[in-house]
């Protein structure tokens, strides 16, 4: 299947001060590889500090001016340029970000949802992804810090289909959600590809990137090690790396052996 | 990305030390030259042998400048440190005892907040019987409530670290807490708060002495010399205002910039710019 | 709105317990001072050569025999009957004094006020989305040159380049010298008070400069930011990044009251200009007691007025206060 996304040999480091004098170059991430197709959601696992969510950023171009990058970045077959990014996110690359902190607190949802947009067309498409997350009317004219956990991940969603993307990047949408809502939100990703989208899931938490993902790329110490089926996973099969083994052995019911 | 930030600062540091060292002592050996008259070449423009020009009584405007400089530079460290001692005890105080001395520490810095600076320095100074006590005190008294409601803010973080509560219930003891733990939290943003409070300690002083409740006019302190030059204003001497003003600024830019510099290292988002 | 309403009746109660608090400082500072009123206004010669029944009525006038508690309480009650007392060096209400000056240097205090909030907002603005660029660093350096001059002397310099040297503004004074104030026009009242408003108006700049430049950073590096970029928003400086430096900017504002007034004393005084300022400062010198009071009380009250305005306004405007007063 042709991919709509294609992250090759990615690298991204950063320069910082040290205790001292001394300024270092801090890699964080140094070799990620991996692709995303249409109606499929690929889940990026490692664990916190691995710089997953550095891809995220990489991809849309929104790194920290002291950032350095280097590596191949392909959307739709093409590189994915800076100024291409530029046009292309909100639109057809769209980001669904950790939680309630990446909503503006002094603007209402309604207005955040539409980008700030009035006319008509605009109301009517929030009003549409709004009401199919089940948030009403009345969630419009709330501000981000009267949302709960889970409707404040809901409204991110929502903000992230106003435009139909073709390529969605949720960069660890579900901490601090409880178990069934966390569920629930991964079924809107999962939806969201049958409907044609790729979707790349970055997460922490391999036990939802399995119940999710078609398929699961191991992110460790910035480096891709292994990209495999959750089928195989589970089964325990062709586990290469030492680091996937592990986390292998840390799910419970592969525990006995 | 250009130079290194931490290295220009050290830089800074050591060239300010210097400058601290050298106009004080400069400002002892000429304490004499600031003050003498010499009617023989009274009011002359600046020229190659006095590049600041003289004033009405043939007073070399070059030593005064420096001696007012110095004399700027120990009230100014004078204040600041003074402010500072102020400000840890009043700040460690409120966080430490809390309940209702906390309430009056807060309440009474925003009664010294409230009242404008420069009129608080007045009344202070009015009270000391002017002079340099007079504004010393004042300076000092005004300038300490910021930095007292940051060592109140840094205190309080450092009560509630599990860590340190974890010591206390082992019964390690306050004073070794104080010592190894809170103290090198504490001492670097300290200094770089009393650092800062150094060039507005200058000003204050500098102002306060030009309006005539500072030093007494026999010294020749910035505000005094720019005091006088203001009745030769309008007959055209610019002299006897532009320079000692311009090496105040120069003075306190230096002194700003090591305590914004110092600031900007201690901050962990400026760490990675 | 009952919320709203117990918050505004415990600010106030607070505001009044400071005001006591001032003037009570003040007080005891004035009565600490060994300058005795006397010797600074009558003169050592003239108190020489006059007779002791004349130097015990001029004691009664500068109050020196009355107990420190007795003249406080008594100046005290006559103050909350809105009797502040007698200016000794005017020889008018205290009240009287205070109201006109204020009067003179009202708009003075309001231009400069204006003028160094809307200039630091705007300079902030620029420096803070800027930074790191060369307009971040003009913005900074000539900031932080501001702030480390002293404003009477930027004062001099004004009055050296524009009134001695170009000759094309007044060196003082509210009005023409010997103009009767009814003749007086709008125009020459401008031209006087352009040099001062100037000077006063740099005073605050740099402050509010700085500090909207570090929240304009702080919002720049906040989470909605980037997320309002990743979906490619445009106009994200009039829509994310003003709203949200908004509060933060009306709080500097407010606050700047006291340094506002506190720079009129200098620059009124080196302008010759007949504001609250300058009879600050003559009856500092001249040790007027009941005016210097007086002042001190008025201004601290425009400065707790300020912050009690700033603290409501936030109440409007925030959403998080007004939301959440609402639901309580």
């Amino acid at each position: 299947m042709e991919s709509i996304l294609t992250v090759e040999q990615l690298s991204v480091s950063f320069t910082r001060y040290s205790r001292g004098l001394a300024r270092t170059e801090l890699s964080a991430v140094r070799d990620l590889s991996l692709t995303v197709e249409p109606g499929r959601v690929t889940a990026l696992v490692g664990e916190s500090g691995s710089g997953k969510s550095l891809l995220a950023h990489a991809i849309l171009h929104l790194l920290p001016r002291n950032a350095q990058v280097s590596g191949t970045l392909l959307y739709d077959g093409a590189p994915l340029t800076r100024d291409r990014a530029e046009t292309l996110r909100g639109r057809e690359i769209a980001l669904i970000p950790q939680g309630v902190t990446w909503l503006d607190p002094m603007m209402k949802v309604g207005p955040q949802v539409r980008r700030g947009r009035v006319d008509a067309a605009s109301r009517a498409r929030c009003r549409e992804v709004l009401d199919r997350y089940g948030l009403g009317p009345q969630v419009e004219e709330l501000y981000p810090f009267e949302l709960s956990g889970g409707m404040a991940r809901r409204v991110l969603i929502a903000c992230a289909v106003m435009e139909r993307p073709r390529l969605i990047v949720a960069d660890e949408p579900t901490p601090g959600l409880d178990v069934r809502t966390a569920k629930r939100i991964l079924g809107h990703f999962r939806e969201l590809a049958e409907e044609g989208a790729g979707v790349l899931f970055i997460t922490h938490d391999l036990e939802l990137a399995l119940t999710v993902a078609h398929k699961l790329v191991v992110l460790y110490e910035g480096q891709t090690v292994e990209e495999l089926s959750p089928t195989r996973f589970r089964a325990g099969e062709g586990l290469a790396h030492p680091y996937t083994r592990a986390l292998w052995h840390a799910i419970p019911e592969n525990n006995f052996l | 990305m250009r130079g290194n930030r931490r290295k220009t600062t050290l830089l800074l540091l050591i060239f300010a030390a210097g400058v601290l060292c050298a106009l004080s002592l400069t400002g002892e050996l000429l304490a004499e030259t600031a003050s003498a008259a010499d009617f023989s070449r009274k009011n002359l423009p600046p020229c190659p042998a006095c590049p600041f020009g003289t004033d009405w009584m043939g007073r070399d405007m070059l030593a005064r400048t420096l001696a007012g400089l110095s004399l700027s530079l120990r009230v100014g460290a004078l204040t600041a440190a003074a402010s500072g001692a102020v400000a840890l005890v009043l700040g460690t105080a409120a966080a430490a005892l809390g309940g209702w001395a906390d309430a009056l520490i807060s309440w009474v810095i925003d009664l010294v907040m409230g009242v404008p600076h420069i009129l608080l320095i007045i009344l202070i100074s009015l009270a000391c019987g002017r002079g340099f006590w007079g504004v010393t005190a004042g300076v000092a008294l005004t300038h300490w409530t910021s930095l007292a409601r940051l060592v109140r803010g840094e205190v309080l973080q450092l009560k509630e670290t599990p860590w340190l509560r974890m010591s206390r219930r082992l019964g390690v003891s306050r004073s070794a807490l104080l010592r190894n733990h809170l103290l090198p939290h504490l001492l670097p943003q300290f200094l770089t708060g009393v650092i800062l409070q150094f060039p507005h300690a200058i000003l204050h002083e500098a102002s306060v002495t030009f309006l005539g409740f500072g030093l007494p006019p026999e010294q020749p302190a910035t505000g005094i010399i720019l005091e006088e030059s203001m009745a030769y204003l309008t007959t055209g001497r610019w002299w006897l205002a532009l320079f000692p003003g311009l090496s105040l600024v120069l003075l306190v830019v230096l002194f700003a910039l090591i305590g914004e510099r110092l600031r900007l290292l201690l901050s962990p988002a400026a760490a990675q710019e | 709105m009952l919320h709203r309403l117990q918050f505004t009746a415990k600010k106030l109660v607070r505001m009044a317990l400071l005001l006591l608090g001032v003037s009570l400082t003040a007080f005891l500072l004035m009565d600490a001072s060994p300058l005795d009123p006397l010797q600074t206004n009558v003169g050592q010669a003239a108190l020489g050569a006059m007779s002791p029944d004349q130097v015990a009525k001029l004691e009664d006038y500068w109050g020196v025999n009355t107990p420190a508690a007795e003249r406080y309480l008594g100046w005290l009650s006559s103050a909350l009957r809105g009797d502040l007392g007698t200016s000794l060096l005017y020889r008018r209400p205290v009240l009287e004094v205070v109201g006109q000056r204020l009067g003179s240097s009202l708009w003075l205090l309001l231009f400069a006020w204006a003028a160094s909030g809307a200039l630091g907002l705007a300079f902030g603005l620029i420096a803070g989305t800027h930074r790191g660029r060369w307009p971040d660093r003009l913005i900074r350096g000539f900031c932080l040159t501001l702030s480390s001059t002293p404003s009477f002397w930027l004062a001099l310099l004004l009055l050296m380049v524009f009134a001695v040297w170009l000759e094309v503004l007044p060196i003082g004074l509210s009005v023409p010298i010997g103009a009767a104030a009814e003749s007086v026009t709008l125009a020459q009242r401008l031209r006087h008070a352009l040099l001062p408003a100037l000077t006063l108006s740099v005073t605050g700049l740099s402050n509010i400069a700085l500090h909207t430049r570090e929240k304009v950073a702080d919002v720049l590096d906040s989470d909605y930011i980037l997320f309002a970029r990743a979906r490619g928003e445009g106009h994200i400086l009039r829509r994310h990044v003003l709203r949200n430096v908004a509060l933060p900017a009306l709080t500097l504002q407010f606050a700047s009251i006291g340094e506002i007034i506190g720079g009129s004393v200098l620059v009124e005084q080196v302008f010759s200009y007949p504001g609250l300022g300058q009879a600050a400062v003559s009856a500092g010198l001249g040790g007027d007691m009941p005016l210097l009071l007086g002042i001190t009380v008025a201004t601290a009250a425009l400065v707790f007025g300020g912050n009690l305005a700033a603290d409501l306004l936030y109440g409007v405007i925030d959403p998080r206060i007004r939301r959440g007063a609402a639901r309580t």
